[in-house]
């Protein structure tokens, strides 16, 4: 390791393009995901920059705290913020080896997840409104079987790639040598499902609907307004790119640059916008041609997603044992 | 491992996903449509085995296939639908929680079964054939819970899915097995159709549970 200190500068520089674009696209990509929805529907849709628009709207605006909150009102958009940014930095984007890669264990970031949930959930419940308190319940229900359903599919990337962290993972399968097999099916399908639920997008969420009764991620931050709400709002973006990373690092590893390796790094950023805008495009189509399912038909929803990750890591075992 | 088997085995992966699907919809809709592309994928699996076995035979199971289950079948399915008015959501003989599990277990089995049995075959084919054992299991799930004939019908055509893949995965297979086999389905398919006719003119209704008050009466 002669030239150590250039790969240390590397990765840094690397860790820190990746912070900054991860926060800079994420409202971008929001954009994306409205306007070819709007598209879709053969409407003209608001510009891709909107969602910077609303954001410095929110920030110009003055935060109201209602008079039944405590004084913790303020704490919880900060700690969902604060816990999706991290998550975020975590998931390696346009390359692999960052700095962070080390921490980007799968178990942290359900940690994460959920510390960002349970501050949203307490943020709904916080002024006592009924549905705050509904979209909570609500929230709590279907997070149960999402993070069941997410260790599921956990166990089997783990005995694939030999690796609990995300890059470790986005690189055993990189290589190739892993093939396609059943189970990364299973496991596909199950971490879309509950990515779905996860983003509050449309089969069991609807981002866009104003009905209060059917609301779940929206209905726990109608309290919330000015800054408050930009925190909310921010991570809610940060969550939609998250997701997307996630989804791409593990199913879509091709063309990822090397944080090491300055030469790749176009390469990899290309490819990234390249992958965000096609994953935007196809949840844009996807959201259009289906319909928000029943609340209490999304528990089954998911438990199918538990119950198909569980057949990934029945099918890893019959793999194994052919094997050998 | 060869990009034929990876090919192979992702067909067969999805064709599974199918079978499961099946078992957690509640609309005849989505139930024809998840057959329909279960249907296609068999037809891929079809072609592409021909194409690594150079089997002219395999072609032709891949055409049948095509033609008869993935465009004809679902055509009749959803003509039954329209003609029939049916009200679209399926009852279901138990709690879809359950039936989900249950089809989970019955995969389990498939595998715990199929792999010790086939210790000498070749090893490649194994994996297959407990896909193919788990999407015949399947289709009798649904079959089983369901108490809309039509839906019954569906989770059948699904089993003889799974028939059809374990067929083209082992090499040496007799066409005029898988032949007659196409056969059968369709005029199976026919009787039913009549049968439905019928139940639906006695019970105005096509849910099974008329005929087993029937049955428990004339005991």
């Amino acid at each position: 390791m002669l030239n150590f200190p250039l790969v240390f500068v590397l990765r840094l520089v690397a860790t820190l393009l990746h912070a900054a674009l991860v926060f800079a696209v994420a409202p971008l990509l929001l954009g994306v995901v409205t306007k070819c929805r709007a598209w879709a529907l053969g409407r003209r849709g608001p510009p891709f920059l909107q969602p910077y628009h609303h954001l410095y709207k929110c920030l110009r605006k003055s935060a109201l705290v209602p008079e039944t909150a405590t004084e913790l009102f303020a704490v919880w958009p900060v700690a969902v913020f604060l816990a999706t940014g991290v998550a975020v930095l975590l998931v390696p984007g346009f390359c692999t080896g960052l700095l962070t890669a080390p921490l980007s264990d799968f178990i942290t970031l359900i940690g994460l997840f959920a510390i960002a949930r349970a501050a949203a959930m307490l943020g709904g419940l916080e002024t006592g409104f009924g549905f705050g308190g509904a979209a909570a319940g609500r929230e709590a229900l279907f997070s149960v079987f999402a993070e069941a359903a997410l260790l599921v599919v956990l166990l089997g990337f783990v005995l694939l790639a030999h690796s609990a962290t995300v890059d470790g993972i986005s690189v055993a399968f990189a290589t190739g040598h892993i093939g396609i097999s059943v189970s990364l099916g299973f496991a596909l399908a199950a971490l879309l499902a509950v990515a779905l639920t996860e983003t509050g997008r449309i089969p069991t969420d609807n981002p866009a609907g104003h009905l209060e009764l059917a609301m779940v991620h929206e209905a726990m931050m109608l309290e919330y307004s000015g800054r408050f709400l930009l925190l909310l709002d921010y991570a809610a973006m940060l969550r939609l790119l998250l997701w997307m990373d996630l989804t791409g690092t593990i199913f879509l590893p091709f063309g990822m640059a090397r944080a090491d390796d300055i030469l790749s790094w176009p390469g990899g950023l290309l490819l990234w916008v390249v992958k965000l805008g096609a994953m935007a495009a196809v949840l844009a189509l996807f959201e259009v041609s289906t319909a928000k399912m029943r609340v209490f038909r999304v528990p089954e929803f998911l438990g199918a997603a538990m119950l198909l990750g569980i057949l990934a890591g029945v099918f890893l075992f019959v793999a194994a044992r052919i094997g050998s | 491992m060869t990009l034929t088997f990876s090919l192979a085995h992702l067909m067969g992966g999805i064709l599974l996903l199918c079978g499961f699907l099946l078992l957690s919809q509640r609309r005849l809709a989505a139930m024809i449509t998840l057959y329909q592309v279960q249907a296609f994928t068999l037809a891929a699996a079809a072609f592409w085995q021909g194409y690594a076995q150079s089997e002219v035979n395999l072609y032709l199971t891949g055409l049948i296939t095509l033609a008869l289950k993935a465009v004809l079948l679902p055509l009749g399915l959803r003509e039954i639908v329209r003609r029939f008015n049916l009200t679209r959501a399926v009852e279901t003989a138990m709690p879809m929680a359950l039936s989900m599990l249950l089809g989970v277990g019955l995969i389990g089995i498939a595998v715990l079964v199929v792999l010790p049995t086939t210790m000498n075959a070749v090893s490649l084919t194994r994996e297959d054939l407990a896909i193919a054992l788990s999407v015949v299991l399947l289709g009798l799930l649904v079959m089983t819970s369901r108490r809309s004939a039509l839906a019954q019908i569906i989770g059948f055509l699904s089993t003889e899915n799974g028939l059809v893949l374990a067929a083209i995965g082992m090499p040496g297979m007799p066409f005029v097995a898988e032949f007659s086999v196409a056969m059968l389905v369709l005029l199976a398919f026919l009787v039913v159709g009549v049968f439905l006719l019928r139940i639906r003119e006695h019970f105005d209704t096509l849910d099974v549970t008329g005929i087993e008050d029937i049955e428990r009466r004339g005991r």
